[in-house]
Protein backbone atom coordinates (compact mmCIF):
# COMPACT_ATOMS: atom_id res chain seq x y z
CA UNK A 1 0.00 0.00 0.00
CA UNK A 2 1.69 3.12 -0.69
CA UNK A 3 1.62 6.55 1.35
CA UNK A 4 0.33 9.53 0.04
CA UNK A 5 2.07 12.50 1.80
CA UNK A 6 0.89 15.92 1.87
CA UNK A 7 3.67 18.49 1.31
CA UNK A 8 6.38 18.89 3.27
CA UNK A 9 5.99 22.50 4.43
CA UNK A 10 6.18 24.86 7.00
CA UNK A 11 6.35 22.49 10.33
CA UNK A 12 6.31 19.36 8.03
CA UNK A 13 9.76 19.98 6.72
CA UNK A 14 11.42 18.93 10.01
CA UNK A 15 14.29 16.01 10.06
CA UNK A 16 16.07 14.27 12.94
CA UNK A 17 18.71 17.14 12.67
CA UNK A 18 16.71 19.77 13.00
CA UNK A 19 14.70 19.03 15.75
CA UNK A 20 17.37 17.93 17.92
CA UNK A 21 19.30 20.92 17.26
CA UNK A 22 16.44 22.74 18.27
CA UNK A 23 15.65 20.65 21.12
CA UNK A 24 19.33 21.15 22.44
CA UNK A 25 19.59 25.08 21.80
CA UNK A 26 15.90 25.47 23.78
CA UNK A 27 17.58 23.59 26.49
CA UNK A 28 20.75 25.03 26.95
CA UNK A 29 19.06 28.87 26.44
CA UNK A 30 15.99 27.74 28.97
CA UNK A 31 18.90 26.50 31.81
CA UNK A 32 21.27 29.82 31.12
CA UNK A 33 18.14 31.79 32.07
CA UNK A 34 16.83 30.06 35.20
CA UNK A 35 20.36 29.32 36.19
CA UNK A 36 21.64 33.06 36.18
CA UNK A 37 17.92 33.88 38.08
CA UNK A 38 18.42 31.64 40.61
CA UNK A 39 22.18 32.20 41.49
CA UNK A 40 21.12 35.69 41.95
CA UNK A 41 25.19 36.73 42.21
CA UNK A 42 24.81 38.58 38.51
CA UNK A 43 23.76 42.18 39.16
CA UNK A 44 20.29 43.07 38.24
CA UNK A 45 20.98 44.72 34.70
CA UNK A 46 23.39 41.51 33.80
CA UNK A 47 20.64 38.95 34.60
CA UNK A 48 17.43 41.35 33.05
CA UNK A 49 19.65 41.28 29.77
CA UNK A 50 20.56 37.75 29.95
CA UNK A 51 17.24 36.09 30.45
CA UNK A 52 15.52 38.55 27.85
CA UNK A 53 18.17 37.78 25.26
CA UNK A 54 18.18 34.29 25.85
CA UNK A 55 13.83 34.78 25.45
CA UNK A 56 14.38 35.77 22.12
CA UNK A 57 16.96 33.68 21.24
CA UNK A 58 14.93 30.74 22.33
CA UNK A 59 12.02 32.31 20.53
CA UNK A 60 13.78 32.18 17.12
CA UNK A 61 15.24 28.75 17.79
CA UNK A 62 11.08 27.66 17.94
CA UNK A 63 10.48 29.50 14.70
CA UNK A 64 13.73 28.35 12.80
CA UNK A 65 13.96 24.77 13.97
CA UNK A 66 10.01 23.62 15.03
CA UNK A 67 8.17 25.73 12.90
CA UNK A 68 11.05 25.87 10.25
CA UNK A 69 10.04 29.22 9.21
CA UNK A 70 12.34 30.68 6.44
CA UNK A 71 12.69 32.87 3.67
CA UNK A 72 12.00 30.16 1.34
CA UNK A 73 8.74 30.76 -1.58
CA UNK A 74 6.31 28.24 0.74
CA UNK A 75 6.77 30.64 4.04
CA UNK A 76 7.29 33.80 3.13
CA UNK A 77 2.88 34.65 4.10
CA UNK A 78 3.49 33.18 7.49
CA UNK A 79 6.69 35.14 7.87
CA UNK A 80 5.23 38.28 6.52
CA UNK A 81 1.96 37.55 8.43
CA UNK A 82 4.20 37.14 11.70
CA UNK A 83 5.85 40.42 10.91
CA UNK A 84 2.55 42.68 10.65
CA UNK A 85 1.62 40.73 14.16
CA UNK A 86 4.30 41.71 15.81
CA UNK A 87 4.22 45.33 14.71
CA UNK A 88 0.88 45.22 16.08
CA UNK A 89 2.40 43.65 19.33
CA UNK A 90 4.60 46.39 19.52
CA UNK A 91 2.18 49.26 19.73
CA UNK A 92 -0.39 47.37 21.38
CA UNK A 93 1.87 46.60 24.13
CA UNK A 94 4.30 49.18 23.90
CA UNK A 95 1.19 51.88 23.70
CA UNK A 96 -0.29 50.69 26.63
CA UNK A 97 2.65 50.73 29.04
CA UNK A 98 3.96 54.54 27.63
CA UNK A 99 -0.02 55.27 28.35
CA UNK A 100 -0.46 53.67 31.65
CA UNK A 101 3.20 54.86 33.04
CA UNK A 102 2.30 58.44 32.27
CA UNK A 103 -1.00 58.54 33.97
CA UNK A 104 0.89 56.80 37.12
CA UNK A 105 3.60 59.49 37.13
CA UNK A 106 1.42 62.45 36.21
CA UNK A 107 -1.27 61.23 39.28
CA UNK A 108 1.67 61.01 41.29
CA UNK B 1 -25.46 11.00 -10.47
CA UNK B 2 -23.69 13.71 -9.51
CA UNK B 3 -19.91 14.89 -9.88
CA UNK B 4 -20.42 14.16 -6.29
CA UNK B 5 -20.20 10.55 -6.23
CA UNK B 6 -17.85 10.44 -8.80
CA UNK B 7 -15.08 11.60 -7.04
CA UNK B 8 -12.78 8.57 -5.66
CA UNK B 9 -10.64 8.62 -3.59
CA UNK B 10 -7.59 8.81 -5.73
CA UNK B 11 -9.34 11.91 -7.31
CA UNK B 12 -9.64 13.30 -3.96
CA UNK B 13 -5.89 12.79 -3.37
CA UNK B 14 -5.44 14.70 -6.96
CA UNK B 15 -7.50 17.58 -5.81
CA UNK B 16 -6.11 18.02 -2.59
CA UNK B 17 -2.38 18.12 -4.91
CA UNK B 18 -3.77 20.68 -6.95
CA UNK B 19 -5.56 22.76 -4.77
CA UNK B 20 -2.65 22.55 -2.39
CA UNK B 21 -5.85 22.35 -0.03
CA UNK B 22 -3.37 21.53 3.05
CA UNK B 23 -0.94 24.41 2.57
CA UNK B 24 -4.23 26.73 2.23
CA UNK B 25 -5.36 24.90 5.62
CA UNK B 26 -2.19 25.85 7.29
CA UNK B 27 -1.41 29.43 5.83
CA UNK B 28 -4.74 29.76 7.49
CA UNK B 29 -4.27 28.44 10.85
CA UNK B 30 -0.80 29.96 10.81
CA UNK B 31 -3.11 33.47 10.48
CA UNK B 32 -5.03 32.13 13.84
CA UNK B 33 -2.55 31.25 15.48
CA UNK B 34 -0.43 35.19 14.33
CA UNK B 35 -4.25 36.67 16.01
CA UNK B 36 -3.65 34.08 18.94
CA UNK B 37 -0.85 35.74 19.34
CA UNK B 38 -2.40 39.40 19.52
CA UNK B 39 -4.63 37.69 22.56
CA UNK B 40 -1.72 36.70 24.26
CA UNK B 41 -0.04 40.09 23.58
CA UNK B 42 -2.99 42.00 25.56
CA UNK B 43 -3.24 39.99 27.89
CA UNK B 44 0.77 40.84 28.70
CA UNK B 45 0.42 44.10 28.16
CA UNK B 46 -1.93 43.67 31.17
CA UNK B 47 0.30 41.90 33.52
CA UNK B 48 2.83 44.23 32.36
CA UNK B 49 0.70 47.32 34.01
CA UNK B 50 -0.60 45.56 36.61
CA UNK B 51 2.12 43.18 37.89
CA UNK B 52 3.38 45.15 40.62
CA UNK B 53 0.34 46.15 42.09
CA UNK B 54 0.28 43.70 45.03
CA UNK B 55 -2.28 45.37 47.09
CA UNK B 56 -0.53 44.32 50.72
CA UNK B 57 -0.89 40.87 49.47
CA UNK B 58 2.76 38.68 48.52
CA UNK B 59 4.80 39.02 45.55
CA UNK B 60 5.33 36.77 42.82
CA UNK B 61 9.31 35.77 44.82
CA UNK B 62 6.94 35.04 47.55
CA UNK B 63 4.83 32.41 45.96
CA UNK B 64 6.60 31.17 42.81
CA UNK B 65 8.83 28.10 43.20
CA UNK B 66 11.19 28.34 39.94
CA UNK B 67 12.83 24.77 40.22
CA UNK B 68 8.86 23.68 39.42
CA UNK B 69 8.59 26.60 37.16
CA UNK B 70 11.66 25.07 35.54
CA UNK B 71 10.36 21.28 35.28
CA UNK B 72 7.55 22.80 33.75
CA UNK B 73 9.26 24.06 31.00
CA UNK B 74 11.08 20.93 30.50
CA UNK B 75 7.99 19.00 30.14
CA UNK B 76 6.71 21.75 27.58
CA UNK B 77 9.99 21.68 25.72
CA UNK B 78 10.47 17.60 25.68
CA UNK B 79 6.74 17.73 24.51
CA UNK B 80 7.55 19.47 21.51
CA UNK B 81 10.34 17.43 20.62
CA UNK B 82 8.26 14.54 20.66
CA UNK B 83 5.74 16.20 18.57
CA UNK B 84 8.50 17.04 15.99
CA UNK B 85 9.10 13.11 15.96
CA UNK B 86 5.56 12.55 15.47
CA UNK B 87 5.75 14.48 12.22
CA UNK B 88 8.83 12.77 10.88
CA UNK B 89 7.26 9.37 11.45
CA UNK B 90 4.22 10.51 10.02
CA UNK B 91 5.75 11.37 6.80
CA UNK B 92 7.15 8.06 6.55
CA UNK B 93 3.73 6.43 6.79
CA UNK B 94 4.82 4.53 10.67
CA UNK B 95 1.60 4.80 12.01
CA UNK B 96 2.47 2.57 15.47
CA UNK B 97 5.95 5.17 16.27
CA UNK B 98 3.40 8.31 15.27
CA UNK B 99 0.85 6.59 17.93
CA UNK B 100 3.82 6.07 20.19
CA UNK B 101 5.32 9.34 20.14
CA UNK B 102 1.62 11.13 20.25
CA UNK B 103 1.12 9.03 23.40
CA UNK B 104 4.36 10.80 25.13
CA UNK B 105 3.94 13.95 23.92
CA UNK B 106 0.38 13.97 25.45
CA UNK B 107 1.17 12.35 28.65
CA UNK B 108 4.43 15.46 29.17
CA UNK B 109 1.58 17.79 27.96
CA UNK B 110 -0.75 16.25 30.53
CA UNK B 111 1.90 16.43 33.16
CA UNK B 112 2.51 20.30 32.69
CA UNK B 113 -1.65 20.73 32.98
CA UNK B 114 -1.45 18.66 36.19
CA UNK B 115 1.52 21.28 37.86
CA UNK B 116 -0.32 24.34 36.73
CA UNK B 117 -3.37 23.12 38.44
CA UNK B 118 -1.36 21.73 41.30
CA UNK B 119 0.27 25.46 41.49
CA UNK B 120 -3.38 26.89 41.05
CA UNK B 121 -5.35 24.97 43.70
CA UNK B 122 -1.90 26.06 46.25
CA UNK B 123 -2.26 29.87 45.46
CA UNK B 124 -6.11 29.60 45.96
CA UNK B 125 -6.17 27.54 49.17
CA UNK B 126 -3.46 29.85 50.53
CA UNK B 127 -5.79 32.77 49.71
CA UNK B 128 -3.76 34.17 46.96
CA UNK B 129 -6.30 33.37 44.50
CA UNK B 130 -7.08 36.14 42.00
CA UNK B 131 -9.18 38.21 44.05
CA UNK B 132 -6.25 38.58 46.40
CA UNK B 133 -4.22 41.92 44.20
CA UNK B 134 -4.54 43.15 41.15
CA UNK B 135 -1.27 41.47 40.16
CA UNK B 136 -2.84 37.96 40.71
CA UNK B 137 -5.56 38.85 38.66
CA UNK B 138 -3.50 39.53 36.00
CA UNK B 139 -1.00 36.34 36.88
CA UNK B 140 -4.17 33.96 36.30
CA UNK B 141 -5.50 34.84 33.96
CA UNK B 142 -2.10 34.79 31.87
CA UNK B 143 -0.86 31.65 33.22
CA UNK B 144 -4.68 30.50 32.91
CA UNK B 145 -5.36 31.30 29.30
CA UNK B 146 -2.11 29.50 28.42
CA UNK B 147 -2.94 26.28 30.04
CA UNK B 148 -6.52 26.53 29.06
CA UNK B 149 -5.03 26.42 25.52
CA UNK B 150 -2.28 23.58 26.17
CA UNK B 151 -5.56 21.69 27.63
CA UNK B 152 -7.04 22.60 24.15
CA UNK B 153 -4.43 20.80 22.88
CA UNK B 154 -4.48 18.09 24.67
CA UNK B 155 -8.16 17.63 23.35
CA UNK B 156 -7.13 18.15 20.12
CA UNK B 157 -4.62 15.15 20.36
CA UNK B 158 -6.86 12.52 21.77
CA UNK B 159 -9.33 13.05 18.80
CA UNK B 160 -5.91 13.27 16.49
CA UNK B 161 -5.36 9.36 17.97
CA UNK B 162 -8.83 8.14 17.00
CA UNK B 163 -8.89 9.80 13.58
CA UNK B 164 -5.30 7.85 13.07
CA UNK B 165 -6.63 4.73 14.33
CA UNK B 166 -9.96 4.71 12.75
CA UNK B 167 -8.90 6.71 9.07
CA UNK B 168 -5.26 6.14 8.79
CA UNK B 169 -2.93 8.24 7.39
CA UNK B 170 -5.45 10.25 5.14
CA UNK B 171 -4.54 13.09 3.53
CA UNK B 172 -7.38 15.62 5.93
CA UNK B 173 -5.88 13.55 8.84
CA UNK B 174 -2.20 14.70 7.97
CA UNK B 175 -2.83 18.19 7.68
CA UNK B 176 -4.87 18.03 10.50
CA UNK B 177 -1.69 16.71 12.62
CA UNK B 178 0.62 19.24 10.83
CA UNK B 179 -1.56 22.13 12.10
CA UNK B 180 -1.63 20.90 15.86
CA UNK B 181 2.24 20.11 15.37
CA UNK B 182 1.87 23.76 14.78
CA UNK B 183 -0.13 25.15 17.63
CA UNK B 184 1.41 23.18 20.54
CA UNK B 185 5.08 24.58 19.24
CA UNK B 186 3.08 28.07 18.93
CA UNK B 187 1.98 26.83 22.88
CA UNK B 188 6.28 26.84 23.72
CA UNK B 189 7.15 29.70 22.31
CA UNK B 190 4.19 31.57 24.19
CA UNK B 191 5.45 29.61 27.42
CA UNK B 192 8.68 31.57 27.11
CA UNK B 193 7.61 34.67 27.29
CA UNK B 194 5.63 33.61 30.08
CA UNK B 195 8.33 32.08 32.00
CA UNK B 196 10.66 35.13 31.19
CA UNK B 197 8.28 37.85 32.07
CA UNK B 198 6.25 36.52 34.96
CA UNK B 199 8.34 33.89 36.86
CA UNK B 200 11.85 35.02 36.22
CA UNK B 201 11.32 38.82 36.49
CA UNK B 202 9.65 38.13 39.71
CA UNK B 203 12.94 37.27 41.00
CA UNK B 204 15.18 39.86 39.45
Amino acid sequence: MSHSSIDRTGPSRGTFTSYGIGFVLSILLTAIAFWITMNGTASRAVILTTIFAAAIAQILVHLHYFLHLDRSSAASWNVLALIFTFLIMVLFVGGTLWIMHSLDYRMM
Amino acid sequence: MTTKTMITDATTAEIWEEHDIAGNQSLGFWLYLMSDLVLFGAIFATYAVLGHNYAGGPTGRELFNLPMVFAETLLLLVSSATFGLVMIYMHQGKRDWVLGWMAVTFLLGLGFVVMEVHEFHTLISEGNGPDRSAFLSAFFTLVGTHGAHVASGLIWMAVMFVQVIGKGFTLPVQSRLMRLSMFWHFLDIVWVAVFTIVYLMSFV
